[in-house]
């Protein structure tokens, strides 16, 4: 199993994680390894086996349709990086 | 008083009922500890004195009223995975490094509920993601019984505390040993209850579907005493289980009949040092003697479970990190250029190297074109490795073998080769994949260093489970060891 | 060459709940900005979702009646990607195992006749937030009010052929979610938006050309003029050796251009998965059969009765259930005032609606309600008051000046069928225009109107015109 950099750079992109250029060599070799580790699952017959999502066999249950909340965003913005007039401030968003 | 740090939650408990000492007392006791060797193990992310001291005072008014609860007035600490209201909550990230919660873990509200003193918030593996407390932004933990070696992970901070008498017990989270493993490397009982047991409201995620909170104890006694006061459902985790909670305290003095123990050939196998070897065979050999059974099973498929594990976690855990974008809370860059790079400065400075490894793989095995070949094996995969404990606990109550392949290695061992770290939880990610109820107890030492005996009972064991422990625990003193520079 | 367009709308409606489809916040529309937002809605780290009940029974009405499947076992899945105002880096929503899959829709052709959609599926997920572009210095605002509002997101098969039936299937999708109560329909709040798959092909060709997709359609007319710029775009470029690639495309109603989406540019990758933090939802035959026997009568069904049972045209019976309320309106009144449907429901497509609109209101808001309009449709029927006068009544009791009985009494609106009374007044008619008499006696029997409309001056309007007509009749002849 081998990644090639421009590869390690696309799953960054898509993890939204900047890599330096020094660490693309270093983080390709090690995902490899790991992908390589995990490869063996391949070799694996799973025919006819369910996959399993849970560990549990269980069922979700409901919630009565009511309004629990009020309004905390003083509180909750505490911890908010940049906020005006009650707003999450982002760099501009071209649509 | 002295050598309270050495005593268990249910020894400490009848103190207080006695009026031998006052939760401040108490609480004073173990701050102090904490003053005095934390600089040198790194336990504690937080230590929350001024709370943890009005905790301990309406505890003591509460008893002085005649409300005290089993619990009311013990001091523990808790993993900083834990959301604790208006206190800082961490995960070991730099990502959350200024990050005070507005809320309350249900793990936290029910403790509090209980009169249960917080001492402060633990250190531990970046996000959970590790096997020896090296990822943590806020510094490696030492194992108290060798600073040189590692106390395991990812609940690390939380195994240290409590080995070292900084907290007489702590909560921990286990996604793929990482209460077990570090209970085993430190001397200590560490519980990982049945998925679904206790709520994970509150609980930073890693992965959704093998994330369960336990305990990290001196004795199986003092996990029952938590377990009762952690464990049910909780309306806002769906994934929590309504099945009844049973008396674990009571269950501990329960007669098991003569018990079927089942020992997997495939925990013996060629990575099993020696001397580690020879602490669990002794181990079973006790159980032999108080009447149990030991037979042979195979859980053919347990080779695959760290492959398994290693795209499930991941991959759950590429999505759940996706929220850690720095606009609504955490980390976020200096001057942000655009959008994209908000997003990419502010992860790619937020996380650290294991962290990013774990989101690149999870993504990477989510992707098209990937997806059937890897994640969608997995769970096939986990369906097999679920169907071979199933198998086994057909014929036996109870499977028991080591919990780790070694005892604790030494910082550093094995950062340069992430797969080397993943194969040291080779004994106990097939517990969470299956969703198992697991316990580690410690059964010998090597070289001066802890062993622990894993025992895994079936889902919603875990009354049978620490009554094996507990069985153990009067019948040896492995328990009550202590490193000798901290005892 | 002649082209054929294809064209499948996804439409996504806005669930009328109280609160989120996973957590316990209000869902009104236009509060303050992330007053609205509890945790589990800004994805605060270590918050669970619990779905909300009332979803998952809107979702089967919504599958019962377009004769869909319900799932047994349905599962919420996570769809990944990165946009400021989605919160946790994913959407929940449903990808192999919608809750509904399967059905389909008749609609009425433009040119006449009906033609069956196919409804591919229907699934349950969560409304993302709003990013607000004034000016921030030069940013963008977040207000997540909007994320985890429950959003049924209905998707239909390739099968609409022109602007005209897109927009003819959306219309019977529009009402049929507000006739079932699950949605407000309201466009301009955003609770009904569509986006559209539009491809074109040669005339004859069976397989489907390349699509494109088409965004920020949020009112009838922008969806009829955005399809239509699409299909001239893409017949231009395939005709001058172009080839349409398949992107996202945003229409800008001020330009009235589409144009491709700058933040869609990158390829999406969604890696979808099961999501762990929700179990599977099971649906019970006995929970869908007692849905079902809680369905309204559905517009279509009760379109046709209409026509049959008080013998409507297909077009009065089709504005009548344009809406339930309407359709309920009418029928209150039908059974007020029997035998006499047709009257009722000309006075309620004509005079009320006519009010109504003026005045802005919905027929739930209406100042003569339905009892009170059969009241005034009785007294035309038992020709009491003239339809004429009946306006005028109508304007009374709009103002509030009572019941029609009351209004007719008060102001003495009653019309006169005392024969003897209007023989006397025909007889005075007659006696002061001798010369109208005699020509009319020649013959010129058009001036019967000249006669009538003297006899209605008289009587202020209040006599019947056919029965002063026989009178002046036997009179003059």
């Amino acid at each position: 199993m081998s990644l090639t950099n421009d590869q390690v750079r696309a799953i960054a992109r898509l993890a939204r994680l900047s890599l330096d250029e020094g660490e693309v060599a270093e983080v390709a070799d090690k995902l490899a390894n790991i992908l390589g580790m995990v490869g063996q699952l391949q070799a694996t017959d799973t025919t006819g086996v369910a996959a399993m999502a849970h560990p549990l066999d269980a069922v979700q249950r409901l919630r009565a349709d009511e309004v629990s909340e009020t309004d905390h965003r003083e509180h909750y913005q505490r911890n908010a990086p940049l906020t005006e007039d009650g707003l999450y401030l982002v760099p501009r968003v071209v649509e | 008083m002295t050598a309270l740090h050495a005593e268990t939650l249910a020894e400490l408990a009848g103190r207080l009922a006695r009026g031998d000492c006052s939760s401040v007392e108490l609480t004073r006791h173990f701050l102090s500890r904490i003053a005095a060797h934390d600089a040198g193990l790194n336990c504690f992310i937080s230590v929350l004195e001024a709370r943890a001291l009005a905790q301990a005072e309406a505890a003591d008014r509460r008893r002085a009223r005649g409300e005290a609860g089993p619990l009311s007035g013990l001091p523990i600490a808790h993993k900083d995975i834990f959301c604790a209201r208006d206190t800082r909550t961490t995960c070991g990230s730099r990502m959350l490094e200024g990050f005070v919660s507005p809320y309350d873990a249900a793990v936290v509200e029910r403790l509090d509920a209980a009169g249960v003193v917080t001492l402060g918030k633990t250190n531990m593996d970046e996000f959970a993601m590790g096997s020896s407390n090296e990822t943590s932004y806020f510094g490696p933990v030492r194992n108290p019984w060798d600073p040189a070696r590692v106390p395991g992970g990812s609940s690390g901070g939380s195994a240290a505390a409590v080995a070292a008498g900084l907290a007489p017990a702590a909560t921990g989270t286990d996604t793929g040993g990482s209460i077990r493993q570090p209970a085993a490397l430190t001397g200590l009982t560490g519980l990982k209850p049945t998925y679904g047991r206790v709520s994970r409201w509150g609980m930073v995620a890693f992965a959704s579907s093998l994330d369960q909170a336990g305990t990290l104890t001196r004795s199986a006694e003092d996990a029952a005493l938590l377990l009762a006061a952690i464990a049910g459902a909780d309306r806002r985790d769906s994934t929590s289980v309504e099945a009844a909670v049973p008396d674990y305290r009571e269950a501990l003095d329960a007669e098991p009949g003569r018990l079927r123990i089942g020992v997997p050939r495939g925990f013996f196998d060629e990575g099993l040092e020696a001397g580690v070897a020879v602490a669990v065979r002794e181990a079973l050999g006790e159980y032999e003697r108080q009447g149990a059974a030991l037979v042979e099973v195979d859980l053919p498929n347990l080779q695959l479970s760290v492959p398994t594990y290693y795209v499930v976690a991941p991959a759950e855990a590429s999505s759940n990190l996706s929220r850690f974008d720095g606009v609504r809370f955490g980390h976020r860059c200096e001057a942000p250029q655009d959008l994209l790079d908000l997003y990419e400065r502010s992860r790619g400075e937020g996380f650290g190297a294991e962290v990013k490894r774990r989101i690149m793989t999870g993504t990477y095995v989510l992707s098209a074109g990937y997806y059937d070949a890897y994640y969608l094996k997995a769970q096939q995969v986990r369906q097999l490795i679920t169907a071979d404990f199933a198998r086994a606990f057909e014929r036996v109550d109870l499977l028991m073998g080591p919990t780790t392949p070694t005892p604790a290695f030494e910082l550093g061992a094995k950062t340069a080769d992430p797969v080397q770290m993943y194969l040291n939880d080779i004994y106990t990610i097939g517990v969470n994949l299956a969703g198992l109820p697991g316990i580690s107890i410690p059964c010998g030492e090597v070289a001066g260093l802890p062993v622990g005996l894993q025992i895994i009972a079936p889902h919603f064991g875990e009354a049978a489970l620490l009554g094996a422990a507990h069985r153990y625990q009067r019948a040896t003193d492995w328990h009550r060891r202590l490193p000798a520079a901290y005892a | 060459m002649s082209w054929e367009t294809v064209i499948g709308l996804e439409i996504h409606a806005q669930l009328s709940t109280r609160s989120k489809i996973f957590s316990g916040s209000a869902t009104t529309y236009g509060a303050e900005p992330n007053t609205q937002a509890s945790l589990v809605d800004l994805g605060y780290p270590g918050v669970l979702p619990v779905l909300n009940a009332e979803v998952v029974s809107m979702a089967i009405r919504f599958g019962l009646a377009t004769d869909c499947n319900i799932a047994p076992r349905s599962v919420f899945a996570r769809k990944n990607y990165f946009y400021p105002d989605l919160p946790k880096g994913y959407q929940i929503s449903q990808y192999e195992l919608p809750i509904v899959h399967g059905g389909s829709l008749d609609i009425d052709l433009p040119e006449g006749g009906r033609k069956r959609i196919g409804i591919t599926r229907a699934h349950l997920e969560e409304d993302a937030g709003k990013s607000l572009h004034e000016d921030f210095h030069g940013m963008t605002g977040i207000d997540l009010n909007r994320a985890g509002t429950p959003l049924l997101e209905i998707v239909s098969e390739p099968d609409l052929r022109s602007p005209e039936e897109a927009v003819a299937y959306l219309r019977r999708i529009h009402q049929l979610v507000r006739w079932l109560g699950i949605c407000d329909g309201n466009m301009q709040e955003g609770s009904f938006r569509c986006d559209a798959n539009i491809s074109i092909r040669p005339r004859g060709e069976t397989r489907l050309g390349t699509r494109t997709e088409l965004k920020n359609l949020n009112s009838f007319r922008f969806i009829d003029r955005a399809i239509r710029h699409e299909v001239e775009r893409q017949i231009e470029l395939v005709e001058d050796g172009g080839k349409v690639v398949q992107e996202t495309r945003l229409y800008d109603p001020e330009r009235d251009i589409t144009r491709p989406m700058r933040s869609k540019e990158e390829a999406n990758d969604y890696r979808y998965f099961p999501d762990p933090d929700l179990l599977p939802v099971l649906i019970e035959t006995a929970t869908i059969e007692a849905i079902r026997a809680s369905l309204p009568e559905l517009p279509t069904a009760r379109r046709e009765r209409f026509v049959r049972e008080y013998g409507l045209s297909e077009y009065d019976a089709g504005v009548l259930t344009s809406s339930r309320e309407l359709a309920d309106y009418f029928e209150a009144a039908v059974e007020a005032v029997p035998g006499a449907a047709k009257l009722v429901a000309n006075w309620t497509m004509g005079e009320l609606t006519a009010v109504l609109k003026r005045e802005g209101l919905d027929i739930t808001d209406s100042r003569v309600d339905a009892r009170a309009l059969a009241g005034l449709v009785a007294r035309i029927h038992d020709e009491t008051i003239s339809g004429k006068i009946a306006k005028e009544v109508f304007e009374a009791m709009w103002a509030g000046a009572g019941d029609a009985d009351s209004v007719i009494e008060a102001r003495g609106l009653k019309q006169i069928t005392d024969t003897g009374a209007l023989e006397a007044i025909v007889a005075e008619v007659v006696a002061d225009h001798p010369e109208q008499a005699a020509e009319y006696r020649a013959g010129k029997h058009k001036l019967m109107g000249f006669f009538v409309g003297q006899v209605m001056k008289r009587t202020q309007g209040k006599a019947n015109p056919g029965q002063v007509n026989g009178l002046i009749k036997a009179v003059l002849e």
